[in-house]
């Protein structure tokens, strides 16, 4: 019943006042998903929708099953029921008839480099410098050939600020850095959406600001990203919608200003106090 | 009625100039003396030097007949055998074993059991004796066919041109190797980080390349040590091919050793030194194999022996210049 509230909320701001969204489908879909870790029900029915351009942050307590709904979205956690699509493409399965059926791992491979993913702990691979880092998926998904991925990561790390660490290895840099160069690599393959697990979470609070900057450079850019986060204020700032999840429901969502500042639900109320 | 020691000193120093007070901080901090130590280095130094003494005078050695047997053509082409036979079989063990590994860790219950069971069986079963059984095993089989079971063969081979003596050799080592060598690496791809995966296939890697660039290098570092143990210990077990006929190194010594009764012992020393020398060989090689996966694993490579003399004598120089200008 909870989860028919969390619908209704939806459906009133997809339908909400920002109006000609329409016609382009939506940059990510999540229909219905429900997701067990053996006996413990994770998420419970969750519907959201984002978007193209939009950027939506997710906050929740932890376990509240915020980063499996981010990993769902990319298929690194088959839902049990229900399923995600992204610009109108489901993720992981295809329709046959009035079924669900299961992708082959190959294509799933495939509809994972459209979608970029940023992890709380880098997960750079430690023995390939930073521009094969970044370089690497191009060239082995066939997007591009070697040089020309040399040659984009190379224009990515100066984005992100790194151009002079191109031939460092990760463990040689700062959290920060290290963060940097990932987010360097998730662009690498253009993906539509970028979604984003705690991405300030493991670093030292000195660190934050550099990778929010960068982070707010992409939202600022036009390009979609569901951020899951602890910052608070990061959201507010540069948020489109804020979305509350507690318990593997979406409890509240909605402009920052609303839910961050007038919050309707008494959870959302008691985990704002905490995290202030 | 007793008086603070202080003042006794004090009292019984002599009048004349006391020494100017050095300031604590000026001063070289007085290393902890530590004569255990020294003894236990006398001690050692001492054995080795009997050790070294007995080896060299002690006639029961015969060290001519080892400088007459080192570099005997025979010995050398057993030398080669062992070499030719632990090269095959490192490499077909190690192959073997990737491929066992891949199938325990594999999806499938029928892969993971076929695994498991021929991993058990060939770690339970004495190499030996996996070589006496193949030696014999043209006798029992005469042809050797590859087709359906019960139904039609596609090839055929005649096992007694199939099996030559270096063939079962190399064969039945690369069998028990690769049992030992899909642990190995099964431990070295469990221990990369899951993260690692994770982030693979997030960037929609293809499988193939997710395991040849990104998990099994990453595995390679803790593959290497385990498997350069491994094969140590198989330099060590060519030596048993001698029971099929094949006369390696040591088989070579042992028959030189029948027919010149006298030379058993110059002839083991001869064999043990030979092995000392492959061994070496290999932690060597070692070495630079796990220097170069440890690119990126620590902010910096451990140094190479030669790094490690250059840096040592720069400190001591530079220690030397300290003390003088103390």
């Amino acid at each position: 019943m909870s989860a028919e509230t969390a619908q209704t909320v939806v459906t009133t701001k997809a339908a909400g006042p920002v109006g000609p969204a329409e016609a382009p489908p939506a940059a990510v879909e999540v229909h219905g998903v429900h997701k067990w870790y053996g006996g413990h029900r994770v998420l419970d029915g969750v519907d959201l929708t984002v978007r193209p351009g939009e950027v939506t942050a997710v906050l929740g307590p932890s376990g509240s099953g915020k980063s499996t709904l981010l990993r769902v979205i990319n298929h690194l956690e088959k839902p049990e029921i229900g399923y995600v699509s992204v610009n109108g493409e489901p993720i992981g399965v295809r329709r046959h008839g009035d079924r669900l059926r299961e992708l082959s791992e190959r294509a799933i491979l495939a509809q994972r480099s459209r979608i970029g993913f940023v992890f709380q702990n880098f997960n750079l691979f430690p023995h390939l410098t930073v521009l094969d880092n970044v370089a690497a998926a191009p060239v082995a998904t066939g997007r591009l050939s070697r040089p020309a991925a040399r040659e984009l990561a190379h224009e990515l790390l100066d984005r992100v600020g790194l151009a002079d660490k191109a031939t460092a290895y990760p463990r040689q840099l700062s959290g920060g850095q290290q963060q940097r160069v990932a987010i360097a690599r998730a662009l690498a393959l253009r993906p539509g959406v970028i979604l984003f697990d705690e991405p300030t979470s493991a670093l030292d609070p000195e660190l934050v600001g550099e990778v929010l900057a960068v982070i707010r450079n992409l939202a600022t850019s036009g390009t979609t990203l569901v951020i899951v986060t602890h910052e608070v204020g990061f959201a507010r700032e540069v948020a489109d919608r804020v979305v509350f999840i507690d318990g593997g429901r979406i409890v509240e969502q909605g402009p920052p200003a609303e839910v961050l500042d007038n919050p309707r639900h008494e959870r959302t109320r008691d985990f704002l106090s905490k995290v202030l | 009625m007793s008086e603070p020691p202080g003042a006794v000193t004090l009292a019984e120093a002599p009048p004349a100039d006391p020494p100017p007070p050095r300031k604590l901080t000026a001063q070289r901090v007085q290393p902890l003396r530590r004569p255990g130590r020294w003894i236990a280095t006398v001690v050692v130094l001492v054995l080795a030097a009997q050790f070294v003494h007995g080896l060299v005078t002690n006639p029961f050695y015969q060290w001519d007949r080892f400088g007459y047997w080192f570099l005997r053509p025979t010995i050398l082409d057993g030398l080669l055998i062992t070499l030719e036979v632990t090269a095959w079989s490192a490499v077909l063990g190690l192959l073997g074993g990737i491929l066992l590994a891949l199938a325990r860790l594999s999806r499938s219950p029928v892969l993971r059991a076929a695994s498991w069971t021929y991993v058990w069986a060939l770690r339970s079963i004495p190499l030996i004796v996996v070589l006496l059984f193949l030696y014999n095993f043209s006798a029992l089989y005469k042809t050797l066919s590859v087709g359906v079971p019960f139904g039609p063969a596609f090839l055929t081979f005649d096992e007694s041109r199939l099996a030559t003596d270096m063939a079962i050799a190399v064969i039945g080592l690369s069998l028990n190797e690769a049992a030992y060598a899909a642990e190995v690496v099964r431990g070295g791809i469990l221990s990369v980080d899951q993260g690692q995966h994770e982030a693979a296939s997030a960037l929609g890697l293809p499988k193939g390349y997710q395991f040849r660039r990104i998990v099994f290098p990453l595995a390679l570092r803790s593959i290497t040590p385990n498997y350069v143990n491994q094969l140590i210990g198989l330099i060590k077990s060519t030596s048993l091919v001698f029971y099929v006929s094949l006369l390696d190194l040591f088989g070579t010594a042992q028959s030189m050793g029948s027919t010149y009764p006298g030379d058993i012992v110059p002839l083991l020393l001869v064999v043990t030194v030979w092995y000392l020398i492959l061994t070496s060989l290999v932690s060597v090689v070692q070495f630079y194999v796990e220097r170069y996966f440890a690119r990126g694993a620590t902010r910096s490579l451990p140094p190479t022996p030669l790094q490690k003399l250059r840096t040592g004598l720069r400190d001591l120089r530079e220690r030397a210049r300290r003390e003088a200008a103390v």
